[in-house]
């Protein structure tokens, strides 16, 4: 089980992190998967939409919005994915899995991530300590949705 | 009306790998509730145990949420195509409101 990113698109991945602090960052991974192994050849940004809260909690709502913010949580909003996701399966790409970063705080999932995680899916995560991104780690839910495991990342230095 | 679903990546394992399917349906709920009596392995993933959608499963009808058309009861025409798209979430911890 890997996933292979290059040099050049973890670079985007942190510099999203860092552009975004000290909100959550978020975006999707594009490529193309053969079996265990996935590799991604485009990353793209998009909008954390716990930014619009109003719009937000209408797709998927959060108990508490005085504490759970776009500071700590993130949802991308689905007409955003169908739209990219279509846009992939026209050029041949598939969707691998998603980026999303955790300012001031490990690069480990929480049992938030866990809660909401898919299987298969490549959850690539950055850890961005006071605006500058710092480790990388990527995880892929397991079939009983207990645990996530670590995936190894390959072709870049983390 | 013969209608394409289509599969999300994560869920395509209990399809025998197919991205869509067809499916014969007048309504949404109703395509869905075949589609699930047909690939059983999905109804956990899609329905929660009374029966309603997860939360974190969104339903578009071509290019409209059908939270914002008729939910279940949305009705069907030919050719269109029904997306199951995840919703995609997630975040670190809860922040101290002292802090």
């Amino acid at each position: 089980m890997a996933l292979k990113l290059n040099q050049k698109l973890l670079d985007e991945i942190r510099q999203h992190g860092a552009r975004e602090y000290p909100n959550e960052c978020c975006g999707v991974l594009l490529g193309k998967a053969q079996g265990d192994h996935k590799e991604v050849s485009e990353v793209v940004p998009l909008k954390n939409l716990r930014q619009d809260p109003k719009l937000a909690q209408e797709i998927l709502p959060l108990e508490d919005i005085v504490t759970e913010t776009e500071r700590n949580r993130f949802l991308i909003d689905p007409r955003e994915q169908l739209r990219v996701e279509k846009g992939a399966r026209a050029r041949g790409l598939e969707v691998l899995g998603y980026y999303h970063s955790h300012p001031d705080h490990p690069a480990q999932p929480s049992i938030y991530d866990r809660e909401h995680a898919w299987p298969w899916y490549s959850y690539v995560i950055i850890s961005v300590d006071g605006g500058g991104p710092k480790g990388l780690t990527c995880w892929v839910l397991s079939e009983d949705r207990t645990q996530f495991h670590p995936e190894k990342v390959e072709g870049a230095n983390l | 009306m013969p209608v394409k679903v289509v599969i999300p990546t994560p869920l395509r394992q209990y399809m025998g790998k197919k991205d869509s399917v067809e499916i014969q349906a007048g309504t949404v709920g109703e395509a869905l509730a075949s589609l699930t009596a047909q690939y059983a392995d999905l109804r956990k993933h899609l329905f929660n145990e009374e029966g309603k959608l997860r939360s974190f499963v969104n339903i578009y009808l071509n290019d409209e949420d059908i939270r914002y058309l008729q939910k279940s009861e949305t009705p069907l025409s030919e050719n269109d195509v029904i997306s199951i798209v995840p919703s995609i979430a997630g975040g670190s911890v809860l922040r101290c409101i002292c802090s």
